[in-house]
């Protein structure tokens, strides 16, 4: 979906690229400009072996190096519940592409629910796999949460998607998806 | 001692690779700037001839593509990896130079220069001045490292080398690495400083200016007129010593030495009892061996005269750079920290330069760059590959 989401040749800087997967894959298919920011020195060497951009930097910090507009897109892919300060990172993400792309786990999908109300457990689902004591994501969220947040800042959502086991989910999404996936501007 | 320490650097970095695996290599010269063309230096002054001592390893392929330039730190001289004949000890950065190692001699071509000012073949203090025939000392002018980038520039002329592959280099010879980014962007396809600074900083300055004042403060000194008699042993020994203690960390050094004594405890009361005290000693007593105490004077002045930057802006100073750039720095590294290697990332950065930043894990202070070679290898190899495959991704300037 992201894919679908982001024009040929465009400039794409991913906040928390993992391995470089996601800049690797757009490199291929959409001849993006691609540049990363991961914390993991392992998750590094993965990306400079593939000859992408990376910087070994966090995110919370912020993105002052950077100015404003100076990506078409800045991705927020699963990493956006994990960061300490949600609000300004979205924010730095927002100023610095023209575009967003913000992914993160739907926390209150209908298994997670489930789990809670009548097991009287944390939920563990395929986009949940963390137990409560390894878990890195520190904000808990849910589609109908992060609508509520962008409509309180005006953040403007121009498209969304929503996922379960990898395929698409329109029916109540806020109920039956495990991943939301928002593009935005501000 | 000197096994011990052979020893130690083998553990340190952890590589089973065979030390010296280059074999015998030698020591070349190439003499320029014959008069009446003399070599003009950034201070104006006019000096020839030069002479510039250089090893290479592999070979330079058809389209001369694959050339890896390696400039040296400021004790390190041409000879980087393989031994010499009739030498045990391999050359400085042999855990990274090599066959199958970090910077392949089976694929790049690898070059590396003693510098200018150096006293390891290349024109320096100790070298004979033509007009007196007698050594320059301090007759020799003051040198930049913009001089000796210029100098390394006339020897890639006279191999031939268009464009380089890479620049790679640590230290003083990261500021190397960044004077081809900003004097030749179009000369490098490639540049790799570690554990380098845009500009030397007070802090910096100050424990080269002590290392100075030492040399100066020893009699033998003699206003760097003392080549026909004894050396300055001692001040240069000291300097180097300052230096040594500098390039470790506070673990590095626990690791070390901890509080161990040394074994013999000599008559006087004052005789080094700590074997930090008599590692330093050793290590300072070596260095006089092999160093000249004037080039130490010149080359520690160039180092601190170094500020890329230079009235420049720090977003304007890589613009246009076309070259794909990896920094690396080390988190136990105090005398060039790792916010000084970010202070060059956000130049690349502002100037939309493909780079790549990496600070690496190691507890070996500013040394790591000699001895943390592991993971600093696969970086710097895994970086070459796709250069010198011709992929080129990054940038992001719209």
């Amino acid at each position: 979906m992201i894919l679908s989401w982001i024009n040929h040749g465009a400039s794409v800087l991913d906040l928390g690229c993992g391995d470089g997967e996601l800049l690797s894959l757009l490199i291929r298919e959409k001849q993006v400009r691609a540049q990363g920011i991961e914390l993991s020195e392992q998750a590094i060497h993965s990306c400079v072996a593939s000859g992408l951009s990376v910087f070994q930097e966090d995110i919370d910090t912020g993105l002052s190096e950077y100015s404003d507009g100076s990506f078409d897109f800045v991705i927020l892919n699963q990493t956006f519940q994990q960061v300490r300060k949600p609000v300004f990172v979205l924010k730095e993400a927002l100023r610095v592409g023209r575009k967003t792309i913000v992914g993160f786990p739907n926390f209150v999908n209908a298994s997670a629910r489930f789990q809670l109300f009548f097991r009287g457990k944390v939920p563990v689902t395929n986009a949940l796999p963390y137990e409560w004591y390894d878990t890195p994501n520190l904000h808990f969220l849910s589609i109908a949460d992060f609508r509520d947040y962008c409509k309180k800042r005006n953040i403007q959502i121009e498209n969304s998607a929503f996922f379960r086991k990898n395929k698409s989910v329109r029916l109540l999404p806020n109920l039956f998806a495990e991943i939301g996936l928002f593009l935005l501007s501000s | 001692m000197n096994k011990l320490s052979q020893e130690i650097r083998s553990l340190y970095s952890g590589q089973t690779q065979t030390i010296g695996s280059l074999g015998n290599v030698e020591t070349k010269y190439f003499t320029f700037a014959n008069p009446p063309d003399l070599f003009t230096l950034e201070s104006g002054e006019k000096i020839g001839p030069l002479t510039l001592a250089y090893e290479t390893y592999g070979t330079l392929d058809e389209g001369k593509t694959n050339a890896v330039l390696i400039p040296h730190a400021l004790s390190g001289d041409a000879h980087v990896a393989g031994t010499h004949p009739g030498e045990k000890k391999p050359g400085w950065w042999d855990d990274m130079v090599g066959p199958g190692k970090g910077i392949d001699t089976d694929k790049y071509f690898v070059v590396c220069s003693n510098v200018l000012g150096g006293c390891k073949g290349s024109t320096g203090p100790c070298s004979t001045n033509p007009q007196t025939r007698k050594p320059y000392g301090l007759g020799f002018p003051i040198v930049t490292i913009g001089d000796i980038v210029e100098a390394q520039r006339h020897l890639i002329d006279y191999l031939g080398i268009e464009k380089l592959l890479a620049v790679v280099g640590g230290s003083m010879g990261g500021m190397q690495v960044l004077q081809w980014m900003v004097g030749y962007p179009d000369r490098i396809r490639a540049a790799v400083p570690v554990a380098t600074a845009l500009k030397h900083t007070p802090q910096q300055i100050a424990f080269n200016a002590v290392g100075r004042q030492a040399v100066m403060a020893d009699p033998e000194w003699k206003k760097g007129n003392y080549y026909t008699s004894s050396v300055p042993a001692k001040g240069l020994a000291v300097a180097r010593m300052i230096g040594h203690i500098t390039y470790m960390s506070d673990a590095s050094m626990a690791e070390k030495f901890g509080r161990r004594t040394k074994p013999e405890k000599g008559s006087f009361k004052f005789s080094a009892e700590y074997e930090v005290e008599g590692y330093l000693r050793y290590k300072g007593d070596n260095f006089v061996k092999r160093f000249d105490a004037n080039s130490y004077l010149y080359i520690t002045k160039a180092i601190d005269c170094f500020n890329i930057l230079n009235g420049h802006s720090l977003d304007s100073i890589f613009k246009g750079l076309k070259a794909k750039v990896l920094v690396l720095a080390f988190k136990s590294d105090w005398l060039y920290p790792s916010h000084q290697s970010q202070e060059i990332v956000k130049a690349c950065k502002l100037a939309g330069v493909d780079a790549s930043y990496c600070e690496l894990n190691s507890t070996y202070g500013h040394d790591a760059f000699l001895l943390e070679t592991e993971e600093q290898a696969k970086l710097i190899s895994h970086f070459l590959r796709p250069v010198s495959n011709g992929k080129h991704y990054g940038g992001y300037q719209a």
